[in-house]
């Protein structure tokens, strides 16, 4: 049996004015799974990202997320989806007039009837467990470092412990040390919770260590969408360029190869 | 001609360039005025050895004066480095044409400008459906009003205002009240200053003056804030939580100064009316006895309540155009200043617009 689909994206064009973005995008994305897309900046993948979170509407085509057509659905289903998933944005969009423990706690204020009591434990567990110390909890959004934001925000988007959770470029603006430690956090996210990711990413080190599948845009198109192995066999010149340059191809390919020799 | 930078030598045959010295970002304006005095009758060699110090602006304006003058002459470069030699290979390599600047037809930017104002007005439709619908749904769904907010919002632009507001009316009406006094005392029609102060204050001057600092100070930050939030993308982020950015911003800023802006108009009618009772005591010695006695006689209830009616409306006009001045912020910062300003200018003008209108319907309909 196929594994369940949690995201179906089918034949999607988007275009702003005359400018096409996607032309025909084609890509599921099955439960448990981290799922990366990949591609040039500017190929679209914020984009893709945004049509799937309801954010913005495909020109055309269809997209199916947790069984739902976000292209026609109805105000109360598509408030009922937006409690099913958390997002975390490229810049963490934080809401500045609120601390970081009021940015965590307001879904469960605004969505459950939880004690405030067990609310405020729920955010103390959150900030613990994305990394954060407990002091964080009272600090306002500009008083945190670019790393703490990005902790902060996967905090938030753990709130209300969704079935999925989209996340532009986590480890960006990162340090190494740091970044590895959210390709950590989020594996153990989804071992614990069996949550579905999906990651934007460059983060070479993310996606040979985390993701277990991902898609490639580039010309408008998923060039190729499948496990590592099935990428790498592409001859696009984007996917040449990304992981079979001299620097990849030392630092991961040779691991790789080492490896499926074993 | 001799400088710390180039020096020439003039040859039957030639005319030998010496470069020297530092060719940097520093030196290079003074170097460009000696290089365009520079005479291409004759062969030049061009002599680059004395280069101590160069760097891209040197080499830019080596390689566009050599450009120039081998359009009118040979020229002979010699003793450069091996470092120059790359330096200018990188820069030759990475030089673009250079795309001369589209000039704008005045009826390409007219048209442009119209078509701007047509989609700003089909935008602002959009958003007022939109509001209209939560609106809607909030009236429908009470639990889903924000109270928090609106309170929040009629403090802060309802209470914290009646300072300003109360200056600004109490000045109006001494004002008005001094410029009457003149006029008045001439036909020794002192105590009609009542009438004036009275009835102007509290039909047109007192809505107006308030509707016009709120627009300055609450229509402003709503734009401001809303704007910002779109920068930071709090509000993708709002929508993406299910928190429907209309019901959480715009109706508690819309509601909160539909009720407060009634309140600051019925406080400056008071205190613009006492800056008359003042000014025409100081004035024409009419005691605040006789001028609230007065009052009573001349002021009819109907000029109050004349002018409170516009206080709701102006109200929506300036809170509505405050928020949709926020959605339009697109992604720079130099946009939120932007948008502020037509939020301000855009409601102040339609306050004085829906004035007029007010003006009209009551005299129509012989208020
Ligand atoms: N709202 C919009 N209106 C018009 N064009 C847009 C809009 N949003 C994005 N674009 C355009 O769509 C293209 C794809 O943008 P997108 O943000 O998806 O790129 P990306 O693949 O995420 O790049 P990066 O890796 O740099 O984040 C860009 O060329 C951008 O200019
Ligand atoms: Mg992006």
């Amino acid at each position: 049996m196929s594994p369940k689909r949690v995201i179906e994206v089918k034949d999607v064009v988007t275009r702003f004015g005359e400018r096409t973005i996607h032309d025909g995008v084609n890509l599921h994305v099955n439960e448990h799974e981290i799922y990366g897309i990949l591609g040039e900046s500017g190929s679209g993948k914020s984009v893709l990202m945004k049509e799937m979170i309801m954010l913005l509407r495909p020109t055309a085509g269809k997209i199916t997320v947790l069984g739902y057509d976000v292209t026609d659905i109805s105000y109360e289903e598509a408030q009922e989806l937006r409690r099913e998933w958390g997002v975390l944005f490229q810049f963490g969009a934080l809401y500045s007039s609120l601390t970081v423990a009021e940015n965590i706690e307001l879904q469960l204020k605004e969505y459950t009837d939880l004690s405030k009591q067990l609310r405020e434990e729920l955010v103390r567990t959150k900030i613990a467990m994305v990394g954060l110390a407990p002091h964080v909890g009272a600090l306002y959004p500009s008083e945190l470092s670019g790393g703490m934001i990005k902790r902060a925000a996967l905090a938030r988007a753990l709130a209300m412990d969704p079935k999925l959770l989209f996340l532009d470029e986590p480890t960006s603006g990162l340090d190494p040390v740091g970044a590895r430690n959210f390709d950590k956090l989020i594996v153990e996210l989804r071992e614990l919770l069996g949550i579905t990711v999906v990651m934007i990413t460059h983060d070479l080190d993310s996606i040979f260590s985390i993701v277990d599948r991902m898609a490639v845009l580039a010309d408008k198109h998923v060039v190729v969408e499948g496990d590592l192995k099935n990428v790498l066999q592409s001859t696009h010149p984007f996917v040449e360029a990304f992981f079979k340059n001299e620097y990849t191809q030392e630092k991961y390919l040779g691991k790789i190869k080492a490896e499926n020799v074993q | 001609m001799n400088s710390a930078y180039l020096l020439y030598e003039d040859h039957e045959q030639y005319l030998k360039l010496i470069s020297k010295g530092e060719w940097t970002i520093k030196t290079v304006p003074q170097i460009e005025k000696l290089l365009q005095k520079v005479p291409t009758d004759r062969k030049i060699i061009w002599d680059v050895s004395g280069v101590k110090l160069f760097d891209s602006a040197g080499v830019l304006l080596f390689i566009e004066y050599l450009e120039r003058f081998q359009k009118h002459t040979e020229v002979k470069v010699v003793g450069y480095t091996p470092k120059q030699q790359e330096m200018y290979n990188l820069l030759v390599k990475s030089m673009h044409e250079s795309v001369p600047p589209r000039e704008e037809h005045f009826l390409e930017s007219l048209g442009k400008k119209v078509v701007g104002l047509y989609s700003d007005f089909r935008d602002f439709l959009t958003f007022l459906g939109e509001t209209m619908i939560t609106a809607f749904h909030v009236i429908t769904h009470p639990r889903f009003f924000r109270l928090k907010e609106t309170v929040y919002h009629i403090y802060q632009s309802g209470f914290s205002a009646l300072m300003i507001i109360g200056l600004t009316a109490f000045l109006v009406g001494m004002v008005i009240a001094y410029q009457g006094a003149v006029q008045l005392a001439k036909f020794g029609a002192d105590i009609f200053i009542v009438d004036t102060v009275g009835i102007s204050i509290t039909r047109e001057l007192g809505p107006m003056i308030t509707a016009i600092v709120i627009a300055g100070r609450s229509g402003s930050a709503y734009t401001a804030e809303i704007g910002a939030m779109k920068i930071t993308e709090e509000i993708a982020a709002m929508r993406t939580m299910g928190f429907d950015p209309y019901n959480f911003l715009v109706l508690p800023r819309i509601v909160a100064l539909i009720i407060a802006l009634p309140i600051l108009i019925f406080f400056a009618d008071i205190v613009g009316i006492f800056g008359g009772m003042v000014a025409s005591g100081l004035q024409l010695h009419i005691t605040f006895g006789m001028f609230v006695d007065r009052l009573y006689e001349v002021l009819e209830v109907k000029h109050y309540i004349l002018g409170m009616i516009k206080g709701p409306v102006f109200a929506f006009v300036i809170a509505a155009i405050g928020c949709f001045r926020g959605f339009k912020v697109s992604d720079n910062t130099e946009s939120i200043g932007l948008q502020t300003t037509a939020s301000v200018v855009n409601s102040i003008f339609l306050v004085i617009a829906f004035d007029a209108l007010f003006s009209v319907i009551y005299t129509e309909l012989g208020l």
